[in-house]
């Protein structure tokens, strides 16, 4: 019955083909480590978040005057909606550190460098849709620091010389941020950003399964055909668009073992998220900030305007600039410069267990700047804080400058040639 | 790879220790040590809130019934004993205050309370409830330590009787009020206990089920170890 099922959608959609590509007999390598987990934890919470925001959407008022009672409505009124908020409130978090966690697995293994350079980049795009989702997902609650949140993040595109101004009005449709500035981020928020989102991380994936995945040594598991003997090559049958063209070695096919491998990993983070989501959903004050729980009011500055925490490394950049326009323009250099790294890198050698001392150290100092900047970026700015701000900031920058200058002539020790356990 | 173990350790000190530094500005507050699950002291609670505040803070997002319900108030009961202005038991909690009116009272109109809690911490309404003081400069007549120059006259002046501040800033014991020092604190601790339970109803109900979710969980999670186990026997 079910073989008759699948024969007749064989016929009409390669449906076993696909699971067999990209699943059952996709070459993974056989050395993931921890920081593999991670890619399939975003998707994870991807899911997650739309499937809360649905639920969520359906007992949400997007106008000024109802969002905010409707959000505590969901929360006393509507049958768990509680939990489905929680679960959408902790979940956007969660969702910026797993990434941020695949994003500098990316970048201690090298997974950028050629041929992957169109992964990363679709990879990049994601983070940078990702990151306005949450900055329009974050006014939808209408509380007094989505309010003020979003006038400070909006006003930096007023410091764009000539159509700064009118640009800012376009993006708020007011001339302040008003219900009409709420409607259309909540458009935004559900429809456009989501759909941009899923079409990208499919294209992510589908790029990936095209280069085939790096790991943690940065071998290749794909080797040229006829170069390995039958005896050398990896015992599992994997499906013919890889073994047409390569020998494959060290790999195993995706699924069952990565599979149960991330089911794992999805047990393992879900009781890290169900602890913060149940105990601690507030997140200490960094997945929501007190003053959201007091609704938005134009008349009423928050005394210490503070972006949430995964925006933070960005906003300090923008802060220790003195100048408003430098300022912008420094925080969106950096994202700028992620989309560059793999021609920053202009090594060979991919992963860090076997590059040189001195690119272990530039990543290391390149991950303390990071945090750091992100803790400024909740904190007051005070002299002090400027201060580590700046020096953080030049850290930053000056790991994409030093990458580019020692990579060329980098000495790195030999790469086996074949996974070394 | 350890070094970047390190790294990462390293730069988590530096981020507790800098939170640290940031939360250590705030002024001290005492400690509220309400319990949600001790239903008396939340009846008492609302009891008082309905009494001395409800005139002109709102709780506009929460419903009678709803509050009945979680307390353990009998809706009839409930109807009857804290609802004096005839509405349906299904209603919110709200007052009949003019908004605009009452700022031109206060300097301020008197802010919906409903969250506050969540907004300021329960420790804070806590010392704030006992922090009010004489000062002839205000309207009326008093002040408060942890929210200066604050709009609203001390409400529990009858059951608390009336304090003085001290050039240090200590604030002398309350004279003259009907409760002792030591009742007063329950009053208060009742209604803060209420405050925090109106700010998130569902708070007990969350816990609870984060304790049944994280049990499954951790069985979850050890059977798909074993079972991952299982598989990658093939893989070595």
């Amino acid at each position: 019955m079910l073989a008759n099922f699948m024969a007749w959608m064989d016929k009409r959609l390669p449906l076993t083909d696909a699971w067999n590509k990209h699943l059952a007999q996709y070459p993974a390598p056989k050395n993931f480590n921890f920081w593999y987990f991670f890619g399939s934890l975003a998707m994870l919470v991807l899911v997650n978040q739309i499937l809360t925001g649905v639920w969520l959407t359906m007992s949400y008022e997007p106008s000024g005057d109802g969002a905010f009672a409707s959000v505590e409505y969901i929360m006393r009124d509507v049958d768990y909606g509680w939990l489905l908020r929680y679960m959408h409130s902790t979940g956007a978090s969660a969702f910026f550190i797993v990434v941020y966690l695949h994003m500098m697995r990316g970048l201690m293994y090298g997974s950028y460098q050629k041929p992957r350079e169109l992964l990363w980049i679709f990879g990049m795009l994601i983070f940078l849709v990702l990151m306005a989702e949450a900055f329009m997902g974050y006014l939808l609650p209408w509380g007094n620091m989505s309010y003020w949140g979003a006038q400070v993040i909006i006003s930096l595109f007023g410091a764009i010389p000539v159509i700064g101004d009118d640009l800012t009005l376009w993006i708020r449709g007011d001339y302040v941020i008003s219900g009409a500035t709420l409607n259309r981020f909540f458009a935004l928020h559900v429809i456009a950003m989501p759909l941009v989102l899923v079409i990208l991380v499919f294209l992510h994936i589908l790029a990936l399964h095209e280069v085939g995945s790096n790991n943690p040594e940065g071998t290749d598991v794909k080797k040229p055909k006829g170069s390995i003997k039958p005896e050398d090559q990896s015992k599992f049958k994997f499906h013919k668009q890889y073994t047409d063209k390569y020998d494959i070695v060290d790999a195993i096919p995706f699924h069952p073992y990565y599979s149960v491998k991330d089911i794992m990993g999805v047990a393992g983070f879900l009781i890290l998220f169900c602890w913060v989501m149940f105990f601690a959903p507030e997140g200490g004050g960094y997945f929501m900030e007190a003053p959201n729980f007091e609704p938005a009011n134009g008349l009423k500055t928050p005394e210490h305007i503070a972006p949430v925490w995964y925006f933070g490394p960005f906003y300090t950049i923008l802060r220790v600039i003195p100048d408003k326009l430098l300022g912008a323009i420094g925080m969106f250099s950096a994202i700028i410069v992620l989309f560059l790294v793999p021609w920053f890198d202009r090594g060979v050698v991919k992963s860090v267990k076997f590059r040189s001392k001195l690119h272990l150290l530039n990543l290391i100092q390149f991950s303390v700047c990071f945090i750091v900047l992100g803790v400024l970026g909740t904190l007051p700015a005070t002299p002090t804080a400027n201060l580590i701000g700046t020096i953080a900031t030049f850290g930053y920058f000056g790991f994409f400058v030093a990458l580019w200058f020692y990579s060329k002539n980098e000495k790195c020790k030999p790469v086996p040639e074949r996974v070394s356990h | 790879m350890k070094n970047l173990i390190k790294a990462l350790a390293f730069s988590l000190v530096t981020v507790v220790s800098m939170s640290a530094l940031a939360s250590s500005g705030g002024a001290n507050l005492d400690h509220a040590n309400n319990d949600l699950t001790d239903k008396e002291s939340l009846k008492n609670g609302f009891k008082t809130y309905i009494n001395y505040c409800l005139g002109c803070h709102q709780l506009q997002y929460q419903r009678y019934n709803r509050t009945f319900k979680d307390l353990g108030i009998e809706e009839a009961d409930g109807v009857a004993n804290y609802m004096y202005t005839g509405e349906k038991s299904g209603d919110h909690i709200t007052n009949t205050m003019p908004k605009k009116e009452a700022a031109s009272w206060f300097g301020t109109a008197p802010p919906d309370l409903t969250l506050e809690a969540r907004l300021r911490s329960p420790d804070w309404i806590y010392t704030y409830l006992r922090s009010f003081y004489m000062d002839d400069k205000r309207p009326f007549g008093v002040n408060n330590k942890v929210f200066k120059d604050v709009g609203m006259p001390h409400v529990l002046q009858d059951l608390q009787g009336v304090s003085s501040i001290d050039e240090h800033g200590n604030i002398s014991p309350a004279m003259g009020g009907s409760l002792t020092a030591e009742e007063y604190d329950i009053v208060v601790r009742d209604l803060t206990n209420f405050l925090e339970y109106v700010g998130e109803p569902s708070k007990l109900d969350r816990e609870a089920m984060g304790v049944k979710v994280l049990i499954f969980l951790f069985v979850f999670f050890i059977i798909s170890y074993f079972l991952k186990k299982e598989y990658w026997k093939d893989v070595h």
